[in-house]
Parts: C-alpha cells; sequence; structure tokens
C-alpha cells in the first residue's frame, strides 16, 4: 500500500553545537503535489533537506519518505529522489553532457536517457561545452538536468529558481508543473521568495527560526489571509471614531478605512450602521492581504 | 560491489582530462627523458663501465630523488587532487545523496589514488628499462643491452610502491577532510622532511615514521645488495618498513572511513 506521505518528518529537532536550527519539525508531503517549503535564509530549509538526503543525520527516527525509516533506508529511499541542493553540484572540468554520462553511468542509465534529459532542460546544443563556462542560469538547468536523470518519484530542489531570470523562472514551473501533471511526481521545492514559487506550488510549509509556522495547501493558506472591509467615507475620521466607539476594530489607512472581518454578513452590519448614523458613504470594497504579504507576517510574527 | 566498480569507473571518466590523471604518466615520461638526454650527453662518462655498472648509475639518478622526495610528493599531489574534484565543484553532497553506499564512494576513490600510484611508478619501471634500450640504439657503445635489469627493476619499485601506500592513505584522508591544498601539502611536505632526516640520520625508530619509508626502503636495497659477497643482485621485498607501511595503510583507510561515515556534510 502507497505511503499517505511521500515525505514525512515527525518532530525532527536539530542542534548545531549549542544551536537549534530545527525546532520539532513535522512535514506531511502528499503524493502528486509540488510542496514548497518556504522560509527566509537561515531559517533551516536547507538543514531540513539535507536530512531529507541522510547528508545531516538525525539521532532519532523520525524521518520517513515513501514511508520508510531513512536511517534503515537509506539507499532504496535515495534512490527515489533526485535532488538538487543549494547551487548545482557539477563538475566544472567536464562538458554539460560528460557530467550527465557521468552520473548516467553511476546510476546504470542510458545514454540516451541523457539525450532525453539534454533535451528537457534545453541544453543539447549547448552540450559539449565545459560547465565551469556555462551561465548560472544554465548551470542551474544542468543540475536540475541531473536531479531528473535517473527518472525519480520524488524532486526534492533547495532554491532550484536561484539566479535564474524571469523567463528561466518560468520555464523551471512549467517543467515541473508537466513532471506532476503528467508523470505523478512529488516536488519539494525550498525558496525565500514566495512570489518565485506560488504560481506552481499546491502545498506549503513556512519555517522560520527552526519551526514550521504554517503547513497546508496553497488555499488554506489564501484561508488563513486577513480580509479586510475598505469604506471610503464623506468624513473619514468621524466615520472612523464612530466605529471604534461601537466596537469595530476600525483604521485609517491611506484614505480610506479598514475594517478586519470573516463573513459577509459583516460587510452588510457596517454598510447599514454607517447609513443608519446618516454618514455619507462613497464605496465599500472588500480586500484580502497577498500572499507576500502574508508570508511576511507569517515569518515576522 | 557493483556499487564500487561503478564509482572506480567514475573516479578514471572524471579525472581522464585533469592533471591527476596525467601527471602519473607525464611525469615518469619527462624525468626520463631529461635524465636520459644527461646520459646521453655525457655518454664518454658511462661507455667505459661494465653493462651492469652503467645499469646502477642510470637507474640510480632516478630511485635516489625518488626514495627521498619524488614519491612522497606525487602521492601529495594525487591524493590531494582526486579529492579536490569533489571538494572545487562542492561535489560531496551531491555524491552522498546517490544512491551507492558510502564504502563504494569512498573505497573506490581510494583505490583509484593507489591505481594512480602503482600507474605511475610501474611506467617509472617500465621507460628506466626502454630508455636503456632506446640509448643503445643511439649508442651502441652503451652496454645496457648486455645485462638484463628487468626483474631487479620492477622488484624494485614494487618495493617503493608497497612503502609509499602508508603515506598514501595518511594523505588521502588530509586531503578528504580538507579542502585547501596548503594544509594537506604543509604537513605533508613537513613530514616528508622529517622522514628523510631521520632516515639519513639512521634514527633507530625511522622505521614508525610512514613518510620515512621510501626512503628505508632504498636503503635496504642498496644494502642487501651492495653488500653480498656472491655478487647475486637480490634483496628482500617485504621487511619491517614495508610492514609498517601496508599496516598504516590498512588503519588510516579504515579510519577514513569510519570518518566519512559520521561525518555531516554541510
Amino acid at each position: 500500500m502507497p505511503a499517505e506521505f511521500v515525505i514525512e518528518t515527525r518532530d525532527l529537532s536539530y542542534v548545531f553545537g549549542d544551536q537549534k536550527v530545527l525546532d520539532q519539525i513535522s512535514l506531511r508531503v502528499p503524493p502528486g503535489t509540488i510542496y514548497g517549503f518556504l522560509g527566509p535564509n537561515g531559517a533551516g530549509k536547507t538543514t531540513t533537506i539535507k536530512i531529507l538526503l541522510n547528508l545531516l543525520h538525525s539521532k532519532e527516527k523520525n524521518v520517513f519518505l515513501f514511508g520508510q525509516e531513512l536511517n534503515d533506508h537509506r539507499i532504496d529511499v535515495l534512490s527515489r529522489i533526485g535532488s538538487l541542493i543549494e547551487q548545482p553540484a557539477i563538475y566544472f572540468h567536464l562538458t554539460g553532457r560528460e557530467n550527465l554520462v557521468n552520473r548516467a553511468r553511476l546510476l546504470q542509465l542510458t545514454s540516451a536517457r541523457v539525450n532525453e534529459i539534454l533535451d528537457l532542460v534545453e541544453l543539447t546544443e549547448s552540450a559539449e561545452k565545459k560547465a565551469g563556462k556555462y551561465s548560472l542560469g544554465m548551470k542551474q538547468r544542468l543540475g536540475i538536468g541531473l536531479a531528473l536523470l535517473p527518472d525519480p518519484p520524488l524532486l526534492i530542489l533547495d532554491e532550484p529558481t536561484n539566479g535564474l531570470d524571469p523567463n528561466g523562472i518560468i520555464e523551471v514551473r512549467h517543467l515541473l508543473q508537466k513532471l506532476v501533471k503528467e508523470q505523478g511526481k512529488t516536488v519539494f521545492i525550498s525558496s525565500h521568495l514566495l512570489s518565485e514559487v506560488e504560481k506552481m506550488i499546491t502545498h506549503v510549509g513556512i519555517i522560520n527560526h527552526g519551526k514550521l509556522l504554517f503547513q497546508g495547501t496553497i488555499e488554506e493558506l489564501h484561508g488563513v489571509s486577513k480580509s479586510q472591509i475598505v469604506i471610503v467615507t464623506a468624513d473619514l475620521v468621524e466615520s472612523a471614531n464612530l466605529l471604534l466607539r461601537n466596537g469595530y476594530h476600525a483604521e485609517v489607512i491611506s484614505d480610506t478605512i479598514r475594517i478586519p472581518f470573516t463573513t459577509l454578513g459583516e460587510v452588510a452590519d457596517v454598510t447599514a450602521f454607517l447609513v443608519s448614523n446618516k454618514h455619507q458613504v462613497y464605496s465599500i470594497s472588500q480586500s484580502r492581504e497577498n500572499l507576500e504579504d502574508l508570508f511576511l507576517s507569517i515569518t515576522q510574527s | 560491489m557493483k556499487g564500487f566498480i561503478l564509482s572506480l569507473k567514475s573516479e578514471f571518466y572524471k579525472t581522464r582530462k585533469t592533471l591527476a590523471f596525467w601527471s602519473a604518466i607525464l611525469f615518469p615520461l619527462v624525468l626520463c627523458c631529461l635524465i636520459s638526454f644527461g646520459f646521453y650527453y655525457n655518454s664518454a662518462k658511462i661507455i667505459p663501465f661494465p653493462a651492469e655498472t652503467q645499469w646502477f648509475r642510470f637507474v640510480g639518478a632516478f630511485l635516489g630523488v625518488m626514495g627521498s622526495l619524488l614519491i612522497p610528493m606525487l602521492v601529495i599531489f594525487q591524493t590531494f587532487s582526486i579529492n579536490n574534484i569533489e571538494h572545487r565543484s562542492e561535489m560531496w553532497k551531491s555524491l552522498f545523496s546517490l544512491p551507492i553506499s558510502k564504502w563504494s564512494i569512498y573505497s573506490a576513490k581510494y583505490f583509484y589514488a593507489l591505481f594512480l600510484n602503482a600507474l605511475c611508478i610501474s611506467l617509472f619501471a617500465s621507460f628506466i628499462f626502454a630508455s636503456g634500450y632506446i640509448m643503445n640504439f643511439f649508442v651502441p657503445e652503451f652496454k645496457f643491452n648486455q645485462y638484463d635489469i628487468s626483474g631487479l627493476l620492477f622488484k624494485m619499485h614494487l618495493k617503493l610502491f608497497l612503502a609509499s601506500t602508508g603515506i598514501l592513505s595518511i594523505q588521502f584522508l588530509f586531503s578528504l577532510l580538507w579542502a585547501d591544498f596548503l594544509k594537506p601539502m604543509g604537513i605533508g611536505f613537513l613530514f616528508t622532511v622529517f622522514g628523510i632526516i631521520t632516515a639519513n640520520l639512521g634514527w633507530k625508530y625511522a622505521y614508525t615514521i610512514p613518510f620515512a619509508h621510501p626512503m628505508l626502503a632504498l636503503q635496504n636495497i642498496m644494502g642487501q645488495i651492495m653488500g653480498r659477497e656472491d655478487k647475486q643482485r637480490v634483496f628482500d621485498l617485504m621487511d619491517k618498513e614495508i610492514y609498517i607501511s601496508l599496516g598504516v595503510a590498512v588503519i588510516t583507510f579504515v579510519i577514513g572511513y569510519f570518518v566519512i561515515n559520521k561525518r555531516n556534510i554541510k
């Protein structure tokens, strides 16, 4: 029976010297999803990823991939993962093709697969060029190609859009979406910029100071974003004072009154209240905090 | 075993265009050419000697340098180059996240370093042997073709190879742990000088220092060959410093694996 989660950690903690880098992280990544693992630099993303790849060792048996405990099933688990950690690890003195051929030989893959990957990451024309002479974007694409080479069901990519121009980011997004949609792969992708990955991810985990602050679907993340009623009246200060005196959390921000709300009934109540008190209401609208602001408010809270 | 063979092939594939590999071939070739030219232009001084003495003078020109400085320095350079390929590309994390056992990756790298050292030393023996005959072709007055030194020559080089395995293991571990060239190079050079001094001074515990082993091996070879009254050119392949060198190699190799296995890859 396939595991419920492709990646699962149970209260994973990790300490570097005296510093607690991860504090009871419980990741749950369902199969067939693109899971965005977000957090500012130094939040603990790369440490988590290194633990998932057994490069750093969790002392307890609390890391499970494909339902298998990692320390006990290292080779089996790693055979189902393609990874890219921080900057792509490539041999600069070898060509792009030679980098892929070397990895293919290690993993007993055919040279036809190398050609497929070169096509997929659009490096066929530069395949014979030394990887040291590649641009940052090309190196990143080669790194992704190396991760994809064994056709693994799980891709773990640490900041794969680093150094890519907007077109490069769009290409990576399309590639990953295609892999998930057409081949049913699971992608675990880390980034410190929500804007770079929000258009591709289906699930999100937000980490800061080693703690997992939010985990859920992207829709659930939208759900926790603050909705506000935005009101413009003839006399903003008078209207705001009236609302405050009557228990509404009104704030005047850039020539509008803003009041948080959860149900549409509250919008109707506020409107009726102002009108019944003879305030001239010019406009009433709703605004929702964008994800970037929400991400910042979660990580800075 | 499959992981080991695949990793070993990968080591060759990765290094085949680098100095790590080519130094093992070019170094003996260039040195042989240089010393042969020296003998060729000074042939008049060598020709009067008997065939055996001509060979010993020619071989001695190499072995003196090899035993003291050349082998330790080559080993330091080669072990550094093999591990530096991974350090330079920050490749350790990628290598150790592959579905291949750490033992296979580590031991393949070690045995590749051992192979390069063996290749280099055996090429020295081959090129020296070939050079003698080539010089004889150009200067027929030489008597290199009148004495078969092949058996003795390869046995000497085999002993030097065995004597260098301890240094190789230690330097391999150093270059595995440290990415910069200065630490393994500096420590290795310091130990090499220490080894040369102790061996030359005839310190009775010099055999405990792996970096002195090639020099001691050479001294033993010369001592046994020259000291025989029956003029038989034979010497013991295995003696105290060779056993210690092999022992150090095995112990350091095992320690290196435990270090790698327990080490977190940052």
